[in-house]
């Protein structure tokens, strides 16, 4: 009988990282990833997990710390949230620079100034340009099993990937997750083989740190190599979208659950308006498209699962014969629009589509989301002008 | 889809409560639970509420909960900071940890009433731990007396899952107590609103 227990995201976090048998963990903890920490420190403690804790005094030394230990071949865990990932983010350039397989879980939590610990996507959407995999969660479940995946990928193509989950409302929120035997997770996931080189497939353990002569030559003639290794990252990130999405079918195919590759999707068969989100706004937003369809509007939703690599292909094809795209999502690129909705509009553009593209944000700094809004300001978007904007704001007291 | 908001203080028991009984529920053939507390940084005392659904299928909502089906307290002082019925809804339930009766607690309204006084069943049992009395199990005697919405055997169940041995023990022994020296209040809807 399946092992179903009614556990937290953090609670299916840590325990996914233990089914994927993690050798080092280091971590520090942080509102609300705290209790990811917490749950490892127990399990290594009482031997359950096998596995080096390393008590850090910073995320800063956190992710150092699981990059030196992926650099001599192990496979690494590590979580954080908000702040604590902004402290990270130069050692998230040299993770993802230095080739390594690192799994991070980033528990999405609002950035201060004002000062918030509770939800918005804002956190790891800062982190967009560090060469990482994102991958975003709808549900407990699909954490578990994004971690799962996350290492298959990584360890593929030698690229860190960060699974985001969103803060308390996912990570405090008990909720029915199967957890799969360890010998599927094992077959799935096998033990990890040393972390052979990148470059023309020779062996170069160690990754290309530093590079053998980082100066001019006495011609004025740079050695190559940044620029190229850079380039080789930004290529395998864009081939990593046919990883991301054989990973999730080979996981499919043992535990009999997929959560769609690159992007899932609800009720698009026949969709004209096409509500767009990530995380667990995306799961609030199937209840608003049910609403939609029962006013008469035929809706339908995705949910962005991988955000870098971007989707773009995917989410074209899947959108082809959509008239109004609405995007809402819990984060802003600062004086433009939404980071997805921009992304999906160059995508669209690219593309030769030219659907109605509305970008609303939604839900910053913990805010309730309902799916009652959610379907009155689909319905307006697509009833209405071209609607850009915020939603549910309430004046400052 | 059933919807209950919890009041409780910080370190009382109002999330424990929850995650149990929506274990229960789950036993119960529930394919959709969910508890989420709602705080923003836990400080013991003050107050916080727990929101949790249980439905036949898988929940999709993580918002919070406006219209309660059930409102459960686990203190009654909190009845005067909190206004615990304003949004209960008509021919719902509301649970309370008290001492007091209904009257005495200047209760009255189109719902339903259980109170019983699971602080001193919990602290009958022997439920102490450090000095704090734990009413995380107790509290959901007055919720199995008054609905059958999830029964006492799969709380039973639940709470032989979370805990053991001497612990076990008190906790059911709490829940039985708290169970049997419930009085409810019974609301009954109109037929005619029954009907709408």
């Amino acid at each position: 009988m399946a092992d179903v227990r009614i556990i937290t995201a953090n609670e299916a976090a840590a325990l996914a990282a233990k089914l994927c048998k993690v050798q080092v963990v280091a971590a520090y903890p942080i509102t609300p990833q705290t209790p990811v920490t917490e749950d490892l420190a127990a399990m290594i403690e009482s031997g359950e997990l096998k596995s080096e804790y390393l008590t850090v005094e910073s995320e800063h030394s956190a992710m150092a710390s699981v990059v030196a230990a992926s650099q001599v071949g192990a496979r690494v865990f590590t979580a954080t949230s908000a702040n604590g990932l902004l402290y990270m983010h130069e050692m998230l350039h040299w993770a993802a620079g230095s080739r390594v397989p690192v799994v991070t879980a980033c528990v999405n939590r609002g950035v201060g100034a004002p000062w918030t610990i509770l939800n918005d996507q804002q956190d790891s959407i800062a982190q967009r340009d560090t060469g990482w995999i994102q991958l975003y969660c709808r549900n407990s479940q699909e954490v578990l099993d994004t971690i799962i995946q996350a290492y298959r990928i990584a360890e593929q193509v030698l690229i860190p990937v960060m699974v985001c989950y969103d803060g308390f409302i996912l990570s405090h929120t008990s909720y029915p997750v199967e957890v799969p035997p360890q010998d599927d997770v094992d077959r799935y996931l096998p033990p990890l083989d040393g972390n052979l080189g990148i470059i023309g497939g020779g062996y170069m353990n160690v990754n290309p740190l530093i590079l053998s002569e980082p100066r001019l030559d006495p011609n004025s003639d740079l050695r190559p190599g940044y620029m190229d290794i850079r380039y080789r990252l930004h290529e395998d990130l864009r081939k990593a979208l046919d990883a991301i999405g054989q990973a999730d079918k080979e996981f499919e195919a043992i535990f009999g659950r997929g959560w769609g590759g690159l992007i899932w999707e609800y009720g698009m068969v026949d969709a004209e308006h096409v509500l767009v989100s990530m995380g667990s706004l995306a799961s609030e937003c199937t209840l608003a498209a049910d609403e939609l369809r029962s006013q008469g509007l035929r809706a339908g939703v995705i949910a962005v699962r991988a955000y870098r690599p971007f989707p773009d292909a995917a989410l074209s094809r899947a959108l082809r014969k959509a008239k109004t795209v609405t995007v809402f999502e819990k984060d802003v690129s600062y004086g433009y629009l939404g980071a997805l909705a921009t992304d999906l509009r160059s995508a669209l553009f690219d593309a030769g589509l030219t659907p109605k593209v509305c970008s609303f944000v939604a839900g910053l700094g913990g805010r309730d989301v309902r799916p009652e809004q959610l379907t009155r300001t689909a319905a307006d978007a697509i009833l209405k002008q071209p609607a850009l904007g915020w939603i549910d704001l309430k004046g400052i007291a | 889809m059933y919807e209950i908001v919890w009041h409780g203080r910080g370190g009382q028991g109002a999330v424990t409560a929850a995650k149990i009984l929506t274990e229960a529920a789950y036993y119960q053939g529930f394919k959709g639970v969910s508890a989420k507390p709602n705080y923003f940084s836990e400080r013991r005392g003050a107050p916080v509420s727990v929101h949790t659904r249980i439905a036949a299928e898988p929940i999709r909502t993580f918002s919070n909960v406006l219209l309660p089906d059930i409102a459960v307290v686990l203190d009654d002082n909190l009845l005067q900071m909190v206004n615990v019925t304003a949004n209960l809804k008509e021919g719902g339930l509301l649970v309370i940890n008290s001492a007091r009766s209904a009257q005495e607690l200047g209760l009255e309204g189109p719902f339903t009433i259980a109170i019983s006084d699971a602080f001193h069943c919990s602290e009958a049992a022997g439920l102490i731990v450090e000095g704090n009395v734990l009413i995380s199990t107790s509290i959901l005697g007055p919720f199995a007396a008054a609905t059958d919405l999830v029964s006492l055997d799969n709380i039973r169940r639940a709470v032989a899952e979370k805990f053991g041995g001497k612990a076990l023990e008190r906790n059911l022994r709490a829940l039985e107590l708290a169970y049997n020296s419930t009085s409810i209040y019974r609301y009954e809807l109109p037929a005619v609103s029954a009907q709408a």
